[in-house]
C-alpha cells in the first residue's frame, strides 16, 4: 500500500506537481524521514530540505517531523500558512 | 453549517442576522471582515518594493481546511460560552477589496463574542491550509507568512478567557 503525497502553494510550483504516490521504503517511519527521502533526489526536490519552516499534516492533520508515517497515509508538505 | 470555504462572495448582513435568527438569548454578535488590500507597505514586500497588488489568488488543502476550521470552533466554543459562530473563506482569483474573510460569534455578552471572534481570526490565520499569491506588474508572488501572527496566536495558548 503506498502513501499519498501532497504538496501545495509555493512548494507546489518548485516541484512541478501537486501530488504522488510512493511506496515506503524500508526504515522511512516518520514525516521527517520522508521529506529527507524526497529531498535527496535532488533539483528540484531539495526544495523540500531548503523551504523555510516547511510544515507538514498526516492525514489532514498537522504534525511535526517526529509524527508516523504508515501505508495508506495521506501526507502533505507545504509553506507556512497564509490564509485570513 | 457553521464554516464554508468557497469561491461566493458573502452577505455580512445576512450572515449576522442568522445567528440570532429566531432566539431571544443572544446579546451580542461580533464579526469580523478580512479584505485584498491593493498596496503592501515596504517592510512587507522588501526594501524598495512597492509593487501594487493587482489580483490576488487564495489555493487552500480541500478537506483539511474545513477540519482545520472547524477544529478551530469547537476549541472557540470550549473556551467561551458561546451560541453560534459562523466562519466563511473564500478561495480562488480575487480582487482588491473583495472581501476574504469572514467570522462572527453570537454570545449572550460582548466580551465573549468579541474573545472569540479574535481568536479564531488568530487560529485561523497560523492553521488552516490557505496560502495567498499576489499578482503583480512584477509577477506572482507568494506572500509570507508574518512572526507576528504567530504572535497572536501565541498569546492565546495556555490562556483560559
Amino acid at each position: 500500500m503506498n502513501v499519498k503525497i501532497l504538496f501545495f502553494a509555493g512548494l507546489r510550483e518548485a516541484l512541478g506537481t501537486g501530488s504522488e504516490s510512493v511506496t515506503l521504503p524500508a526504515g522511512v517511519g516518520t514525516v521527517g524521514a520522508l521529506r529527507d527521502h524526497l529531498a535527496a533526489r535532488g533539483a528540484p526536490w531539495s526544495a523540500l530540505a531548503t523551504t523555510k519552516n516547511l510544515r507538514s499534516a498526516v492525514n489532514q492533520q498537522m504534525v511535526g517531523p517526529d509524527a508516523a508515517v504508515k501505508p495508506g497515509d495521506e501526507v502533505a508538505f507545504f509553506p507556512p500558512v497564509t490564509g485570513g | 453549517m457553521s464554516v464554508s470555504v468557497r469561491e461566493a462572495d458573502f452577505d455580512a448582513g445576512a450572515e449576522i442576522a442568522a445567528l440570532s435568527a429566531g432566539r431571544d438569548d443572544v446579546g451580542a454578535v461580533a464579526s469580523f471582515v478580512g479584505l485584498v488590500r491593493a498596496d503592501k507597505a515596504a517592510a512587507e514586500v522588501g526594501a524598495g518594493a512597492t509593487a501594487a497588488v493587482q489580483a490576488m489568488t487564495l489555493e487552500h488543502y480541500p478537506g483539511m481546511t474545513e477540519k482545520a476550521l472547524e477544529a478551530i470552533v469547537v476549541e472557540a466554543r470550549g473556551r467561551w460560552d458561546i451560541y453560534g459562530v459562523r466562519v466563511i473563506h473564500r478561495v480562488g482569483k480575487l480582487q482588491p477589496g473583495d472581501r476574504i474573510v469572514f467570522v462572527a460569534v453570537a454570545s449572550a455578552h460582548r466580551g465573549e463574542a468579541f474573545a472569540a471572534c479574535e481568536f479564531i481570526m488568530d487560529y485561523l490565520k497560523t492553521r488552516a491550509p490557505f496560502w495567498k499569491k499576489e499578482d503583480t506588474a512584477e509577477g506572482g508572488r507568494w506572500v509570507d507568512a508574518r512572526e507576528s501572527d504567530d504572535h497572536a496566536a501565541g498569546r492565546w495558548e495556555g490562556a483560559q478567557k
